[in-house]
């Protein structure tokens, strides 16, 4: 979790993603904000997000993000 | 036949009293039938087309769901395999779907690309022989591009990209897609609906309501009055202006911009406006195409509020997919390590920006200055991207982010810029575009404005004073929208109030609608498209 908390704060300094549960809701994060956070999930956790994957849902907060992870990372 | 025409007028009147007549449960098959009856009118011919699509899609579909439920009851029987197991299953039954998908995709978008972009690939093909001094050349093929097919291919190909990716179900029900691909309201100019939003309130029988059918019609009038009393105006002073340029420089040119950028706003809005009003008469619901896009403080956000359904289809269908495929995470991770972090990052979101903008301006059309609008959008996007830094430390160090002054500015600037752009499409024609841009800063013909040359674009000082005050109206409720719906508010209004408002909009519109010597209701610019 530290590890990707790192790579979102690279991206938005001045957001606390610990608490935010609307990153894409409240348009915090846009579309070129997901793909280098993809780009670098890629790159950190050796998962690739596929594009079906990219919905609000899964992006809204670090917590329902690192889920999407481990869930990708399981299967 | 066009929205703004009687027989279509009729034509909905007609359907919306047989759809109330109708028991709830057949309902939709009429709309079925009045959609190609539509459709059927205005070409026989197309209908061959949308037929094809519709029949493709729906077994493809349909196919393509069977895999996906035998895959899962097959996980489902054999709990035992190991996860590498399931993963190799998962990916052998994904290979094998997605070749029924990549026919389904290949079938109708060469369709699209066969009626829409033949006769621009020939004209290039030709041009590039004929540089090279030879004097054969090809010759055009003589074949129509359906009207429609640009909106329902968008469409019925997100149907299918969902069913693939498992995000909704196939539909069984073979008319009940054509209903989908083909209803009659969106088949010309959208918005370019997903099946899991339209097929909520599209196939289900509604009783009359009053409270909705007066939405409808109170969005069908507005409709109404943005095309008839502003757009259709508007053209009349930019077609002057365009059919020869040479004699409208300078100023003119800044003109043509402004005009512009608020013909084809007031266009495609009012179109957009009547058919979700259509849809909201016969309880059906459809996306928002629009969030008043000239409010906008910049150009990313004003895409975020412009055609809308497009923008989403090709950041689901197009951005996504390139930019986080195998490939580009490749390129990512190369230019990373050759130069280093910052601009590795870069890399992918670039390349598919310009991925997406050049497939959105081919999108609007089969020729090059689409093309070119298309690149400077995604230019000017990336330019943005680059400069946000600096702007957010102008907005800290000055503390102007919140000024209404400030935010005036950014929209003003905002609307000139996505101006300046579509002077592509304006012009339509590449060289002469940057040409006649050019001339703004060479000649200075600011007389213009006051020695009577306004007054010889086809409008009198009436006319202007019409489109000022349709502005006005435009502006005041895109204002109010920001916070609340106008609709609420006017339907809070005693009933002396409202019909006030009725009959004073109607009037408008029959009055000071631009009909007339001169003045022609002319198809929906996106209609083409």
């Amino acid at each position: 979790m530290e590890l990707l908390l790192d790579i979102l704060e690279d991206i938005h300094p001045d957001v606390n993603f610990k608490e935010k549960t609307g990153l894409i809701d409240e348009g915090i994060l846009d579309s070129f904000d997901i793909i280098r956070i993809v780009a670098d999930i890629d790159e950190e956790f050796d998962v690739a997000i596929p594009p079906e994957e990219i919905i609000p849902e899964n992006f809204n907060s670090a917590k329902s993000l690192y889920e999407l992870i481990e869930r990708l990372l399981g299967n | 036949m066009l929205f703004t025409s009687y027989s279509f007028l009729i034509f909905i009147i007609t359907v919306f009293i047989s759809y109330y007549l109708t028991p709830k449960k057949y309902q939709w098959i009429l709309l079925l039938c009045a959609s190609y009856l539509f459709y059927g009118l205005v070409s026989i011919d197309y209908l061959g087309y949308i037929m094809v699509t519709t029949i493709s899609t729906y077994f493809i579909s349909l196919k393509i769901h069977e895999i996906n439920q035998s895959k899962k009851s097959y996980l489902m029987e054999h709990k035992e395999l190991s996860r590498k197991e399931k993963k190799e299953y998962k990916k052998e039954i994904k290979k094998y779907t997605k070749k029924y998908l990549t026919f389904g995709m290949l079938l109708n978008f060469g369709l699209l690309g066969v009626t829409k972009y033949t006769n621009f690939i020939i004209g290039n093909i030709n041009s590039i022989v004929t540089s090279f001094g030879s004097n054969g050349t090809l010759s055009f093929i003589d074949i129509a591009m359906p009207m429609g097919i640009s909106f329902y291919t968008f469409k019925t190909m997100s149907y299918l990209l969902d069913v693939y990716r498992e995000k909704h179900d196939a539909e069984d029900n073979l008319f009940k897609l054509a209903l989908f691909v083909s209803f009659f309201p969106q088949l010309v100019q959208g918005p370019i609906s997903r099946y899991n939003d339209l097929s909520q309130t599209l196939f289900e029988g509604h009783r009359y309501k009053y409270t909705t059918v007066r939405h409808g019609i109170q969005r069908i009038i507005w409709g109404f009055f943005k095309k008839i009393v502003i757009a259709d105006r508007i053209l009349v002073a930019v077609k002057t202006m365009i059919v020869t340029p040479d004699d409208y420089k300078g100023f003119y040119v800044l003109l043509v911009m402004l005009f512009y950028t608020y013909q084809l706003y007031a266009d495609f809005t009012g179109g957009i406006d009547i058919t979700i009003g259509i849809g909201e008469t016969l309880g059906i619901e459809m996306a928002e195409n629009f969030k008043r896009p000239y409010l906008s403080r910049s150009i990313k956000e004003f895409w975020r509020r412009w055609h809308i359904t497009m923008g989403t289809w090709f950041k689901d269908y197009v951005f996504y997919p390139v930019s986080v495929s195998p490939w580009m995470l490749n390129i990512s991770k190369k230019s990373r390590k050759k130069f280093g972090n910052a601009i590795g990052k870069r890399v992918p979101v670039y390349i598919s920006t310009l991925i997406v903008w050049f497939t959105t301006g081919l999108w609007h059309g089969a020729h090059w200055n689409f093309i070119v609008w298309g690149l400077m959008n995604g230019i000017v996007i990336i330019i943005s991207f680059e400069f946000e830094p600096t702007y957010k430390w102008f907005h800290s160090k000055f503390n102007v982010e919140d000024k209404l002054a400030f935010r005036v500015f950014q929209i003003i600037r905002t609307i000139l810029l996505m101006s300046a752009i579509r002077l592509f499409d304006v012009y339509q024609n590449v060289p002469l575009t940057f040409r006649m841009f050019g001339t703004i800063f060479t000649e200075f013909n600011f007389n213009i404005f006051y020695d009577g040359s306004l007054l010889q674009l086809g409008l009198t000082i009436g006319d202007y004073i019409i489109l000022l005050i349709g502005l006005i109206v435009l502006y005041s409720i895109s204002i109010y929208q920001e916070t609340g719906s106008f609709r609420v508010y006017l339907n809070n209004r005693p009933q002396q109030v409202r019909y006030a408002v009725y009959s004073l909009v109607i009037i408008f519109i029959i009055v000071f609608g631009a009909y007339g010597v001169g003045f022609d209701s002319t198809q929906f610019i996106y209609n083409q498209f």
